[in-house]
């Protein structure tokens, strides 16, 4: 079993819609899909974006894309005009999720490459 | 087949883009989109000093720039560039020498105190306040129309079609319902639309930009192609892009614009229907080009959404940088100089946020502690209050820390931060009994 940043085996989107923020994350190969379902949970994503989103985290599967699309409720400090955020409209916290851990077994990363 | 072209995803996005897509290969049909939910309570205000504005400028000089060409190659354009003037904006491009119809009817400004006396409550969706709580201080309201109402529009035979607010991917879906005669009732067709018209909203959003796969790779970004719905009349679709433009659409990059600004997935709500995007089969089909099949649709509902925009208060942010050595600690020790300096001056505020850029303002916590040799920081302070006076002051207290803070700063150059009025977003419901669209075609 390896550790390894999500980076590793999945990309990501993120956007918002008023104070929530909703990142969408993608399996880089279908074999690890199950991997993101198992372990990226709401609730570690929840402690994960702790002091960053304030209030509930919503996971919905999106098993034809091999993607989990997660909402960050109260997390963009008002959302919109309202923000004093740089980042008002969570673009970059697709990349904040990708910085998750999570342990995938070996077997999977070696038959499963990804390039660079 | 129809090949539906997207040269704008929103107002600001690259002013060749859509002349590159009429030029560079062939299209049926140019689509634009300049209405963010802000952007009509700025057209409002436009408006209500000068009547003959309050619609999109941008648009009308791409008309003047591509007119020849796209009355050369019959292409047909739908743009909701009319703001809350449709009809202005659609009288400017009728001097371009093409045809104009318009679709109106979305505002419903005049019309709130009467809804509201009716029972009408149109609460905010995110907080379930009532709308007679900020009624003084909207500036704009519209209704969000779909594709039916474009299509409508283009059954007139006009070359472009100018509306006010209408739902981004309707801009897709109209030409679609139009050239295939899709009606409501066909939900998987109309939800296929929806879905490419998602697609292709935010413009090279789908061809390579912002997509995190092997960025460093995607060929020649400065050239980027825009994106191209190739649509079948069964509800099957091709994105793809001109020949010989930059970018990359594959699998990947098309997954993550799919997944941009997502909500439910199973319930993608719109005027025109509910589209399911848990339903959405995606294969490469060659080179920069992706085949949707499989989508399936459900009835729409009997609301239309409504964009309201109130005055919301006033903020400002002002910014310094700190260069090596101790950046950071300078950056921190500056910020908690300047709170005590507003907390001596007595302001108070909604609210007060600071960020120290290369250190914190992406991620937050979740970016760890910098480097302790870390070349330079930025302090960003920002202010909210419903009161301008005291963001007024606050404005005045960053250029001072320049010559009595921490050392080696700089970046004050461009001089004191602005005042901004905040207009915030106000999302509600309407019963689609309560609102239809206008359609007519713009006479000279």
């Amino acid at each position: 079993m390896a550790r390894v940043k999500l980076v590793r085996i999945a990309h990501a989107r993120s956007g918002d819609k008023g104070d929530t923020s909703n990142v969408g994350l993608i399996a880089l190969r279908p074999a690890f899909y199950p991997v993101l379902v198992e372990q990226v949970t709401a609730a570690r994503v929840q402690k994960h974006f702790e002091g960053i989103c304030l209030g509930a985290v919503e996971r919905f599967e999106l098993p034809n894309l091999g993607a989990l699309n997660f909402l960050l409720h109260e997390s963009l400090d008002g959302g919109g005009t309202l923000s004093l955020k740089t980042d008002a409209q969570g673009k970059t916290y697709s990349a904040a999720l990708l910085r998750m851990e999570i342990d995938v077994p070996d077997a999977l990363l070696s038959e499963n490459p990804v390039s660079s | 087949m129809i090949r539906i072209a997207n040269g704008q995803g929103f107002w600001g996005d690259s002013l060749e883009a859509p002349l590159e897509q009429i030029r560079r290969g062939p299209i049926d049909y140019l689509t634009l989109d300049y209405l963010a939910e802000i952007t009509m309570s700025i057209l409002q205000k436009q408006f209500s000093r000068d009547p003959r504005t309050g619609y999109a400028r941008d648009f009308v000089e791409m008309i003047q720039r591509g007119a020849r060409d796209i009355i050369d190659r019959r292409i047909r354009v739908v743009a909701n560039a009319g703001g809350v003037n449709p009809q202005a904006c659609a009288s400017a491009v009728l001097k371009s020498g093409l045809s104009v119809a318009t679709v109106s009817g979305d505002n419903i400004l005049d019309r709130l105190d009467d809804l509201i006396a009716r029972g009408v409550e149109l609460k905010n969706l995110d907080t379930g306040a009532p709308l007679a709580s900020v009624r003084p201080r909207v500036q704009s309201a519209n209704v969000y129309f779909g594709g039916a109402a474009i299509a409508e529009a283009l059954a007139t035979g006009a070359q472009v079609v100018v509306t006010g607010r209408t739902t981004d991917t309707g801009l897709v879906l109209g030409p679609l319902m139009h050239e295939f005669h899709w009606k409501p009732g066909e939900w998987d067709k109309l939800a296929a639309g929806t879905i490419a018209g998602h697609t292709v909203e935010c413009g090279a959003q789908c061809t390579g930009g912002n997509c995190q796969v092997e960025w460093q790779t995607i060929p020649n970004f400065a050239d980027i192609g825009y994106p191209i719905v190739e649509a079948e009349p069964d509800g099957t679709f091709v994105i793809t892009k001109h020949a010989g433009t930059g970018g990359r659409i594959t699998v990947a990059s098309i997954k993550e614009q799919l997944l941009y600004e997502m909500g439910d997935p199973r319930e993608y709500i719109t005027p025109d229907c509910i589209a399911d995007f848990t339903s959405i089969q995606l294969k490469q089909d060659g080179d920069n080009r992706v085949r949707f099949t499989g989508i399936r649709g459900r009835p729409a509902t009997d609301m239309y959404k409504v964009s309201i925009s109130y005055s919301a208060g006033f903020k400002a942010v002002g910014a310094l940088i700190y260069s090596w050595p101790d950046a950071y600690a300078k950056a921190q020790a500056s910020d908690r100089i300047l709170r005590e300096r507003l907390d001596r001056l007595g302001l108070r505020f909604d609210s007060i946020r600071t960020e120290f850029g290369g250190v914190n303002a992406c991620h937050g916590p979740l970016a760890g502690e910098p480097a302790p040799d870390i070349a330079e920081v930025i302090m960003r302070v920002g202010v909210r209050s419903e009161d301008r006076s005291v963001v007024e002051r606050f404005t005045k207290e960053i250029a001072p820390l320049a010559l009595n803070g921490p050392p080696t700063v700089t970046g004050f150059g461009a001089g004191r931060p602005k005042v901004e009025e905040i207009v915030a977003y106000w999302p509600a419901l309407l019963p689609k009994t309560e609102a239809a669209p206008v359609i007519a075609v713009q006479e000279a």
